[in-house]
């Protein structure tokens, strides 16, 4: 009996040390004060201020256009990586491995700076091109040690009796190999999204004027204070999540 | 596995509603490529701007002059205008990265901006010849009348033991020196050894009653209540004033920083006349009030101040000082790296103690 309430309490104070901070925010997003010293009354007027500003909204749309784009280009460049990392000798692919680690492991802003150095020495344009160059850049790490363990488990000598039965090998990797590592490349995608939604540094080295993503859109608002539309739009975003993860780990019972 | 292709599909669809939203249209007449703090001029101000001279703008935003100065030197993206700080246009102009003003394109910047601030801005350009000032204020002590004995006017109330634990200072090498500094009766902008350890020495002092070094918490702190006096910049102390009628904005006695944010054109702009042009569209009176309520910061520009409508403001001593009657006032000066350096090693004793 004891031991459930305390199990209670522990977890109950986890869920709000996790979410107490969003949870603020989301109180501030509907507060039609500017400041958070003060509840000036419930208001949407922040909402609708958001889908007024031209600036935010273009700032949401590169983001999510940088996140696709990039995280689908590393997907594929990727797990294609994986396969010839695959076919390597076991001193070799340690070695690989090890190099595409590194870009990983190192702090985000030797990356950032290393890029925006190699773009300025290639005489590339500083703007969208270059936020994605780099993106697809540092994702490509994330889909080879998402899609590695799995391109493992494959077992070699199926892929040999597809091409034995006739198969081509690109027939034979699409119908044999692609179906077992396709959740590794999967979540591979997925991490490599997240990844390019949520950074900061390298975007900030990277960026051209007048191409903003949201992280680098919200820091240049530290001057005058974070307006309280971010706060709104960050509720949206959290909602959205939200809905879609309670729509992902609903649909399986259904059909079960 | 099925979980992780939905939530792929799921992350494509979140895109769908906002594609076609990235339109832009070219201008007839070039560009010209701004590089502004982030929130500091009335977007409308752009698109009047476009619509009238058919020249696009590109505009980007920064968060501090150290960040900004980087983008620049190294020249990833050549811009054209910039409204860095006093301090920064400085060390623009020894490392030669500005170029000087054709002041016949600019007309409205003589004619408008008052003589105080092209006097104020000699400080950091002597000649008048790389800046058209753009924003400016200054630094003073805001405090809490119902929580405070008396009037204040001074630097020393800041270390007054009565307040202890409801004194906000700025978190920043320049600003706390400057306190400690002008409360010693030195320069600012001071590199005398003796002076700045004598300032370290008082912020050392003061260090126990100081409630937290912040930056622009000072503005809701102040407005909640939470403390009795903070430094901050009068560009913020009109909103507080307006959100919390007790609080009250000084210049101390003592003098303070006078800073100024202006226009400049870089060395190696692509494209100085659409530059010119743009600076001098800021500097039209009825853009400039735009900007002025949009930013609430004050205006050196006195053709845009005549225009604004409430008398409380238009007349208000914090907003629109009379400088000549104050004494002490300065503003920030680029030190050199050496300055620099002992500035900083000099904050982190303080900070660390």
């Amino acid at each position: 009996m004891i031991k459930t309430t305390a199990q209670k309490i522990y977890v109950g104070l986890i869920f709000l040390f996790l979410y107490a901070p969003i949870l603020t925010l989301i109180l501030l997003s509907f507060n039609a004060s500017r400041t958070r010293a003060k509840w000036g009354g419930f208001s949407l007027k922040w909402y609708a201020a958001l889908f007024r500003n031209r600036e935010i909204i273009q700032a949401l749309w590169n983001t999510l256009l940088i996140a696709f784009i990039a995280s689908l280009a590393a997907t594929v460049i990727g797990t294609v990586a994986c396969i010839a990392i695959n076919g390597m000798g076991r001193r070799k692919r340690a070695v690989v491995m090890g190099i595409t680690n590194i870009p990983m492991l190192d702090a985000e802003i030797v990356t950032g700076i290393s890029l925006m150095l190699l773009f300025i020495s290639l005489g590339l344009k500083f703007g969208l091109g270059t936020i994605l160059l780099s993106h697809i850049t540092f994702c490509i790490p994330y889909v080879v040690l998402s899609v590695m363990p799995r391109m493992k488990q494959v077992d070699a000598s199926v892929y040999e009796a597809a091409l034995d039965l006739g198969a081509s090998p690109v027939l034979a990797f699409f119908k044999v190999v692609f179906p077992d590592i396709l959740p590794g490349v999967l979540s591979g995608y997925l991490m490599a999204f997240t990844m390019s939604l949520d950074d900061f540094i390298i975007t900030h080295f990277t960026k051209g004027a007048g191409v903003d993503t949201l992280s680098t859109k919200i820091y240049t608002e530290v001057k005058k204070g974070i307006k309280p539309e971010m706060y709104a739009l960050s509720t949206i975003i959290f909602v959205i999540v939200l809905l879609l993860l309670f729509l992902v780990n609903k649909s399986p019972k259904e059909k079960t | 596995m099925k979980k992780l292709f939905t939530m792929a599909c799921l992350s494509a669809a979140l895109l769908l509603p906002l594609t076609g939203c990235g339109g832009s249209s070219s201008g007839g007449n070039g560009e010209v490529i701004v590089y502004n703090w982030g929130e500091y001029l009335d977007p409308e101000t752009l698109e009047l701007f476009e619509e009238e001279t058919g020249i696009k703008v590109i505009y980007d935003e920064f968060e501090t002059n150290e960040i900004m100065y980087p983008k620049v030197e190294t020249g990833a993206t050549e811009y054209d205008v910039i409204c860095p700080s006093d301090y920064m246009i400085q060390k623009l102009i020894e490392n030669d990265l500005l170029a000087e003003l054709n002041f016949d394109n600019i007309p409205n910047a003589k004619a408008n901006i008052g003589n105080q601030y092209w006097e104020q801005s000699k400080e950091f350009d002597p000649e008048n010849k790389y800046s058209v000032p753009y924003c400016w204020g200054t630094v003073g002590i805001l405090y809490n009348k119902t929580m405070v004995d008396g009037s204040i006017d001074s630097w020393e109330v800041l270390w007054d033991e009565k307040y202890a634990d409801s004194i906000l200072m700025q978190d920043s090498v320049r600003d706390a020196f400057m306190v400690s500094l002008k409360l010693n009766g030195h320069s600012m902008n001071s590199t005398d050894a003796g002076e700045l350890e004598a300032a370290k020495n008082s912020l050392i002092e003061q260090k126990p009653l100081v409630q937290a070094y912040v930056v622009d918490q000072v503005r809701d702190k102040m407005i909640g209540n939470e403390a009795a006096i903070g430094v901050i910049y009068s560009g913020e102390a009109i909103y507080t004033q307006r959100e919390n009628p007790d609080l009250e904005y000084v210049i101390p006695k003592e003098g303070t920083n006078v800073w100024i944010d202006s226009w400049v054109i870089t060395k190696s702009a692509p494209n100085k006349e659409n530059a010119e042009k743009f600076i001098d569209f800021m500097c039209r009176p009825e853009i400039a009030l735009k900007n002025f309520e949009y930013i609430t910061y004050s205006t050196p520009n006195d053709a845009a101040r005549a225009l604004i409508e409430e008398e409380d403001i238009r007349n208000s001593p914090i907003a629109f000082p009379d400088l000549s009657q104050y004494s002490g006032l300065e503003t920030y000066r680029y030190l050199g790296e050496d300055a620099d350096q002992l500035y900083n090693d000099l904050w982190k004793e303080v900070k660390s103690q």
